[in-house]
């Protein structure tokens, strides 16, 4: 089974993010970490490369510094990376990401795609769609459990009740949410090996694909201004009676 | 006059409450507002999308929009659709299939999408607003010169505010489920045991995070949610670390949430929640750390154990006379 997993490299979630003054582009030039939610998806593709044989390659698209990401996924397991920068591609919106790595992945060939359900920073929550739409195949999207005969999916699918139980026959997308395994953490082993594993670096150029980026992106900020915060109100230690207060709170709320 | 779509996802032929919200928006921008929901039911949503604004319902009810997943065909209906009428706007609810239909549709007529939307002007120019860096800042997103815009607008944005219009014109689409959308199909469709409201929808949210040290107490957040007609959710961390389901999560990544009352249990309060709750009527926060940035928005905060706090409220109000 030949899998396919994208992944992004994001400013540490952890820390505060920024915005560049003029551009109104996320700054990226603090520390920058693989997607949380994309270990979810390289351990999904190395549970299906390792049940079925085949292997799993890494895409990614983001600056050069974005290559500790790749080397990380190629740590857990991944056999190649593909990181796609280039100058050109700073500001791109979703649609533009998604020609990129729709590219890419025609490039290497896939029977499985496999993504996060969005991304950390930008957070719009289509690109996965966009990827199959570009590459004419069913998006089986919000998965909580994926398993595979090796010629079709099994996948329970979150929904706003409950989930659905979908059958989808390859090649296909599917976007893992978080929780739908346990990542695994790279071994030294695997973090010496992946210094020797094939990692190409492509620009736009090399995948053929023409006019793209932030001067494309076809939308623009027009205003960015802090929005009003809350007040802080009543802090209390909890010295036994805190229950009494919140039952309290909850009584002039009206909600008991 | 901007003609604003409205793509509507029908669930046992009901439209989903975002639909509702967005219809109520669409009529308020003074435009043309027309729905478009697809299912084998999707007629008997017609005259709520009415209520709500639509003056036209495009309905498409194949009975293969049964057991197909809506990205695909929802797509290729809603491309026709605006091949046909050049709408100025679709709008979408953050919902997980719409989101699916938006990004493919975004695809086939090359447009950009913005999502995550708390707001939108359409004067000429369509502007999204959103907010970010965990609701620190907002953002205004205009579209530049392609049509249609294309927005997903989180649920809960605007208020659904039937006006009582006349009954809107039903116009059945053609366009057929193509046979290479069938290749993935719904073989179930199970519905979580519910037994109290929804997380959306509650006017009491108790949500957990690391603090609750171990998924089993949850357990805690379950019983004191019965007692109060509530809903639990729960932070990022926890969901990562597959405590419980994506589906309760709140947050920048999940759901919106506006209660009443917002229990934040052994949650930090990092921006990625906080987005998702701050909207609350007002904020209790249990936290065992004085320092947590969730104090920062709490109509009251409770510096102490969460799993010794949550075991007194409960008994507290188990044993309050009714």
């Amino acid at each position: 089974m030949k899998v396919v997993v994208c992944i992004k490299q994001v400013p540490d979630p952890n820390s505060v993010g920024q915005l560049d003054p003029t551009t109104h582009r996320l700054r990226r030039d603090g520390e920058l970490v693989l997607d949380p939610g994309d270990e979810f998806g390289v351990e999904a593709g190395l549970q299906l490369a390792e049940a079925h044989g085949g292997e799993v390659t890494v895409i990614s698209m983001g600056p050069e510094r974005g290559i500790d990401a790749v080397r990380k996924a190629l740590a857990m397991g991944a056999a190649k990376g593909v990181l796609v920068t280039d100058e050109g591609l700073g500001g791109s919106d979703a649609l533009t990401t998604a020609k990129v790595l729709a590219a890419a992945i025609k490039r290497e060939g896939f029977d499985i795609v496999i993504t996060a359900t969005e991304s950390t920073d930008g957070y719009t929550g289509v690109v996965p769609q966009m990827v199959a739409e570009l590459l004419d195949v069913p998006a089986v999207t919000f998965a909580k459990e994926v398993t595979s005969d090796g010629t079709a999916l099994k996948v329970k699918r979150q929904t706003e009740i409950g989930f659905d139980l979908i059958e989808a026959t390859l090649p296909a997308v599917v976007s893992v949410t978080a929780g739908v395994n346990e990542p695994r953490y790279p071994s030294l082993k695997g973090i010496m090996g992946a210094k020797s594993k094939p990692l190409d670096t492509l620009t736009v150029a090399d995948l053929g694909i023409g006019d793209v980026g932030g001067a494309t992106a076809g939308q623009a900020v027009s205003a960015v201004e802090p929005a009003a915060q809350r007040q802080a109100g009543e802090i209390i230690q909890d010295d036994g009676e805190a229950a009494a207060r919140i039952v309290a709170f909850l009584a002039e709320k009206k909600v008991i | 006059m901007a003609k604003i779509f409205v793509y509507t996802e029908i669930n046992g032929g009901k439209p989903a409450t975002v639909a509702l919200e967005l219809l109520t928006k669409a009529k308020s921008l003074g435009g043309e507002v027309a729905a478009v929901a697809l299912g084998p039911d999707a007629e008997q949503a017609a005259a709520a999308l009415g209520d709500h604004g639509a003056t036209t319902v495009f309905v498409g009810t194949d009975p293969a929009y049964a057991d197909v997943l809506m990205g695909g065909p929802g797509a290729d209906a809603l491309a026709a659709l605006v091949a046909e009428h050049q709408p100025d706007v679709v709008l979408f609810g953050g919902t997980y299939a719409s989101r699916d239909v938006a990004g493919r549709l975004a695809v086939k007529l090359d447009v950009p999408v913005i999502a995550n939307g708390l707001g939108i002007d359409v004067d000429g120019d369509v502007t999204v607003h959103s907010s970010i860096f965990g609701a620190t800042q907002n953002v205004a997103t205009k579209f530049e010169a392609k049509r249609p815009a294309i927005a997903i607008i989180r649920a809960k944005s605007f208020a659904a505010e039937p006006s009582g219009g006349a009954a809107p014109a039903v116009v059945q689409i053609s366009t057929p489920v193509a046979d290479k959308h069938r290749s993935a199909r719904v073989v179930e469709r199970l519905a979580d045991v519910a037994t109290g409201p929804k997380l959306e929808e509650a006017p009491v949210v108790i949500s957990g995070g690391r603090g609750l040290v171990d998924a089993k107490n949850f357990a805690l957040l379950d019983q004191l949610a019965e007692l109060v007609h509530g809903a639990v959710g729960a932070s990022r961390a926890v969901v990562d670390a597959g405590w419980v389901p994506y589906a309760m999560q709140v947050g920048q990544t999940g759901k919106t949430v506006k209660p009443q009352v917002y229990i934040a249990c052994g949650i930090s309060g990092a921006m990625q929640h906080t987005v998702g709750m701050k909207g609350s009527k007002s904020i209790i926060a249990i936290n065992k750390d004085p320092e947590a940035p969730i104090f920062k928005l709490a109509d009251l905060g409770v510096v102490g154990d969460t799993l010794k706090v949550l075991p007194a409220v409960i008994e507290a109000l188990q044993n309050r006379p009714n």
